[in-house]
């Protein structure tokens, strides 16, 4: 079973996002900032990250720059999951290494798509 | 609605599109045409029958049907088609024809845009290895309407998401808000134009591939029959057939076979 990071600060987005992805086969875990989820991340790397963007203590942008900077931190596909919608932002996220973008508001079928584009279904 | 009201806009609809509805879809037929009474000023749905008996003008017979037909599309809509367009149909054609041909490609049914507009797409990200071929896409539907939104090449940022890649996205289209319009380099490759499958095809010339997608699947045996007979006599020799996943051409008609071991691909027999 693929396992799937859920980095949001707010609890009902991690919960929804957690069903999605579960339905999806995923086993989840879940982190509430930039902090905790790199420290899941040094503990067990996931198969994927869904990540928000703005969070307190640490950004989702400045979680991935570290995460694709640690040893084997190239791997976890990472989908930011944001109300950030700017080109400016995306194009910030894909060169710090994201391989997907969701604007929130989201929905099942739009993870599904974009899960499955990265080949992690 | 009484059945004989109803039947008004069936064999309207039948006539007009090959769209079938039964009785049971009533209820969405009423709760369907209130946007259209309201635009053109009817009091009710029996005064709007009332015209429909007599002789109703083409705006609202077009918009009738407009309000009955689905649209729902999406970009890169399931994936595989695309994919074997890349893998297998391209490099079949480029073998019948060589590599500086020229591919002409019909989205029969393209509705908003997404179906043409994810071939061209394709076309651009495939350009160094397919940097001799010419391709040509005609882009039909039966409603001006949605046409018009295809040629606008402008979408929600929910339907972006619906399957465009984000790599692409910020590659192909420009940004306004919440609206993403597809660059012109991309929208320049499509020729839209109105067109209804019912009648004769002869005007487009032949193609290498059609792509009849999620449109035929509202029509009875013998509409589609007919159409599929009259697109294999506009493709190819060496011409590809797509449809969409839940349609067939098994049991309609023997002028297309399945390509063997491509789902949702079909050559003519
Ligand atoms: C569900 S969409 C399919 C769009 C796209 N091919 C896809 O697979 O995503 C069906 C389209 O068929 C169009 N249509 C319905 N009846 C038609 C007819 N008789 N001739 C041409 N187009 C028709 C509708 O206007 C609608 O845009």
């Amino acid at each position: 079973m693929k396992s799937c990071l859920v980095v949001d600060d707010s609890r009902v987005v991690r919960k929804v996002a957690r069903r999605i992805i579960e339905d999806l086969g995923f086993s989840c875990d879940e982190a509430e900032d930039g902090v905790k989820a790199y420290e899941a991340c040094q503990k067990a790397m996931p198969d994927s990250i869904l990540l928000d963007w703005n969070m307190p203590n640490m950004s989702g942008i400045e979680f991935l720059e570290k995460l694709r900077a640690m040893p084997g931190g190239d791997a976890p596909k990472v989908v930011f999951c944001t109300t950030e919608n700017d080109m400016a932002f995306i194009q910030r996220a894909l060169m710090a290494g994201a391989n997907e973008y969701i604007m929130k508001p989201f929905d099942g079928e739009i993870v599904a798509t974009k899960f499955s584009q990265i080949g992690l279904l | 609605m009484k059945p004989q009201d109803f039947d008004v806009y069936k064999n309207m609809l039948y006539a007009k599109s090959g769209y079938v509805i039964t009785i049971d879809k009533a209820y969405l037929l009423e709760s369907r045409l209130a946007p259209v009474i309201k635009k053109h000023g009817i009091a009710n749905m029996d005064l709007l029958t009332m015209k429909m008996r007599s002789n109703p003008p083409t705006a609202l017979v077009d918009d009738i049907v407009d309000a009955m037909t689905t649209n729902e599309t999406m970009f890169f809509r399931d994936q595989k088609p695309f994919d074997k367009f890349r893998d297998v149909i391209v490099p079949g054609i480029i073998k019948a024809k060589g590599p500086n041909c020229t591919i002409r490609i019909w989205s029969a049914a393209c509705s908003s845009g997404q179906e043409p507009y994810t071939l061209g797409i394709m076309m651009k990200e495939n350009a160094l290895k397919w940097a001799g071929v010419k391709f040509e896409i005609i882009a039909t539907d039966l409603s001006r309407e949605i046409l018009d939104q295809a040629k606008a090449g402008k979408y929600s940022q929910f339907e972006v998401q619906r399957g465009m890649p984000i790599m692409m996205l910020v590659k192909y289209f420009t940004q306004t808000g919440e609206t993403w319009t597809i660059k012109d380099d991309i929208k320049n490759m499509v020729q839209f134009r109105q067109f209804n499958l019912l009648d004769p095809m002869e005007q487009f010339g032949t193609f290498d591939v059609i792509f009849c997608r999620n449109v035929l699947i509202y029509f009875d045996q013998q509409t589609k029959g007919k159409i599929l007979e009259k697109m294999a006599k506009r493709v190819h020799k060496h011409g590809y057939l797509l449809m969409g996943g839940a349609e067939t051409v098994l049991g309609i008609t023997q002028a297309f076979k399945p390509l063997e071991g491509e789902r949702g691909v079909y050559i003519p027999a």
